[in-house]
């Protein structure tokens, strides 16, 4: 048999009917994921046709964007953005009674992020297709599914179908070669990935992540890559299901057991691509030198290491994205002042990702005038952390430390930057006023983000890193 | 559910001559959190159109466009990255647009359009620049033969999926056809139980 990669054994699984000529195949979508935000026009539009969610069962809802991050009131109630805000939320409650879905509502101690709460649970797996009404859904890729982000009318159609009608798209390796060195992580091969084949340069593409470097990263950091496959355009980013992806599922509540597990391991293993299979494209990424990377303009193909300089502009929009930010070619990174910064999203809001924060921040203060917000990606995260006592480390360090939710990434909770405001955010978007009228967002790993916040201007954190190592020792 | 077939528009374009405007710019997160498809219009680039008061901005490249003679945009490449939120093309269309042109358009962007009747359109690196140099000409695009043509010269053929395409032309909407096959999912989730 041709040999095959991972995509394509997941995409042939799927197939209900084959894709022809005239039409696209229709897929069939084993898991979807839905939020307040992208799914009330999808459930009228149900409404409108007489259709009921055909198959509930395979529905999770959560409750994420539109949520605040600051504890209800004395009167109990939550701050919200505006009215319409606490509307949307109460619309996704109605609807998810109404068609028995499963919804990790408010107070539900395994509310998160939707793509933080599907891995958490064990709904993420192997093998399976999934979908949300988000870009981010790559996430899901880091344990060898095939997740994609859909719009509002598609939602419509896994609900009332199950199934979808898509091309396959075109497949594209991303080799990472040589070894991760110490103190630089997944955010950091994310960002120079992207760097590397640019904001649009998986365009039509499903990824896979390959090389030694992948086998090496912890899930966390295969889901922080795969979540910012969409930053270089591609639907999908995915990794091949290894021992640490088995280790990480085995006994969560929704993942199988007994027999089931055994079974479901076997089946999963032999997903790997095969040897000889074909890719429509190949880059490799050397990170073998790779230091921290961060962003400096308004598309996050717009990243350099943070020991560096603003490059040259090299078209009208690289040139207008330097104006926004106020960062002049030439000018050196690390001297860009900075006065917030934001620790959280579904791509570095997992417990790995504050424990590095933690470790930066440990001992060590907040400069002055810069307001750090840590809003860690579910309650179970939060549960984990404080456990930990890290959210203490953040408090007495001068941060503040939230519920959770997606916050400062997509700032339509009320938590926001002001005008004219540099944040160094752990999220996935620069875009401009993507976190606030007229703020300007640098993206970064959670311990650059944390250097960054001690000394009020973009930091590498490899010597915070360095220290405590030795304090340790 | 039907839509309005799309047949041939011939208008005055729009030229957003920016690489890799994203949804954020079509619309801002903070007006997703609406529960209708409706009225979007008004939020469409908003913080391109307005000030922080809500005024109109001087500078503003959306001053003197008609929505009503300037029903096609043009945008640099890589138009609609970033978000999957369908709120950018129903922004576009209650703005009044009907027609994207770009040389390259983001995947999730083109999909959402494609459901909604807002024709994205991808043409040649000769052709983007010939219309990025003219805004406000007029300019014809058939989806029948996949031509676009610019007034004062230049015509060129795009592609679009077939299936996207029929269902434009005849004004159907693809949720018809997955629920017509609704056996054959049947018989899917039988042979894997």
């Amino acid at each position: 048999m041709k040999p095959q990669s991972l995509f394509d054994k997941l995409w042939a699984r799927h197939v209900v009917v084959e894709e022809t000529a005239e039409a696209p195949a229709l897929l069939y979508i084993d898991l979807h994921l839905i939020h307040e935000v992208t799914s009330p026009q999808a459930f009228t539009t149900l409404a409108t046709r007489g259709l009921n969610v055909r198959r509930p069962d395979r529905t999770l809802a959560t409750l994420d964007h539109s949520t605040p991050t600051l504890p209800a009131g004395k009167d109990g109630r939550l701050a919200y953005a505006s009215a319409e805000a606490a509307a949307q939320v109460e619309t996704l409650i109605r609807n998810c009674e109404r068609e028995g879905i499963r919804l990790l509502g408010l107070g539900d101690k395994d509310r998160g992020i939707v793509h933080v709460i599907g891995p958490e649970l064990g709904a993420t797996q192997p093998g399976k297709t999934i979908v949300c009404g988000d870009s981010h859904t790559s996430t899901h890729g880091a344990f060898g599914a095939l997740a994609f982000g859909i719009g509002t009318t598609e939602v419509g159609h896994v609900l009332a179908t199950q199934c979808l009608l898509q091309r396959k798209p075109k497949s594209m390796r991303v080799n990472f070669r040589g070894a991760l060195p110490a103190g630089v992580g997944a955010k950091d091969m994310a960002l120079a990935m992207i760097a590397q084949i640019g904001a649009d340069g998986g365009q039509g593409y499903a990824i896979e992540f390959a090389g030694a470097a992948i086998g090496a990263l912890s899930m966390e950091g295969r889901m922080t890559l795969c979540n910012m496959s969409i930053e270089a355009g591609a639907r999908v980013g995915m990794v091949a299901p290894d021992e640490k992806t088995l280790a990480w599922l085995k006994g969560r509540p929704m993942a199988p057991a007994g027999d089931n597990w055994d079974k479901a391991v076997d089946d999963w293993l032999a997903l790997a691509t095969d040897d000889g299979a074909a890719f429509d494209r190949e880059v490799d990424i050397d990170i073998s030198a790779l230091s921290p990377m961060i962003t400096y303009g308004v598309s996050p193909d717009a990243a350099a290491p943070v020991g560096g300089a603003a490059p040259e502009a090299a078209s009208e929009a690289q040139a207008h994205g330097a104006d926004y930010m106020k960062i002049a070619a030439g000018t050196p990174i690390a001297e860009v002042a900075v006065n917030r910064v934001f620790i959280g999203s579904c791509t570095n809001s997992r417990l790995e990702d504050l424990r590095a924060a933690a470790q930066v921040l440990r001992g060590r203060r907040v400069k002055k005038g810069v307001v750090m917000l840590v809003v860690p990606g579910s309650e179970a995260i939060k549960r984990a952390a404080e456990a930990e006592n890290l959210h203490r480390t953040f408090i007495d360090a001068g941060a503040e430390w939230r519920e959770p939710g997606c916050s400062m990434c997509i700032a339509m909770n009320g938590d926001k930057g002001e005008p004219g405001d540099l944040v160094v955010s752990t999220s996935n978007r620069n875009f401009i006023g993507r976190q606030g009228k007229d703020v300007r967002t640098v993206l970064a790993s959670p311990a650059t983000a944390a250097a960054s916040a001690i000394e009020g201007r973009i930091a590498d954190p490899r010597p915070y890193l360095a220290k405590e190592t030795a304090n340790v020792a | 559910m039907s839509l309005e077939p799309f047949g041939k528009i011939t208008s005055r374009t729009v030229v957003l001559p920016q690489e890799n405007i994203d949804t954020d710019q079509i619309i801002p997160a903070r007006f997703l959190t609406t529960t209708t498809r409706e009225g979007l219009g008004k939020a469409a680039f908003y913080d391109w159109r307005y000030d922080e008061g809500g005024r109109p901005k001087n500078s503003s490249i959306f001053n003197g466009v008609n929505p009503a003679t300037h029903r096609i945009l043009v945008a640099g490449s890589n138009f609609g990255c970033g978000s999957s939120r369908e709120h950018a093309p129903w922004a576009l269309l209650d703005f009044g647009f009907r027609v994207v042109i770009s040389s390259d358009i983001a995947d999730i962007f083109k999909s959402n359009a494609l459901k909604n009747g807002l024709l994205p359109v991808t043409v040649d690196k000769e052709t983007h620049q010939r219309l990025l140099a003219s805004p406000g000409a007029e300019a014809s695009v058939d989806l029948e033969t996949q031509t676009v043509r610019i007034d004062g010269g230049g015509e060129a053929r795009f592609s679009i999926e077939p299936f996207a395409r029929r269902c434009l032309l005849d004004g159907v909407d693809p949720l018809g056809r997955i629920l017509g096959q609704m056996a054959e999912i049947e018989k899917y989730e039988e042979a894997r139980a």
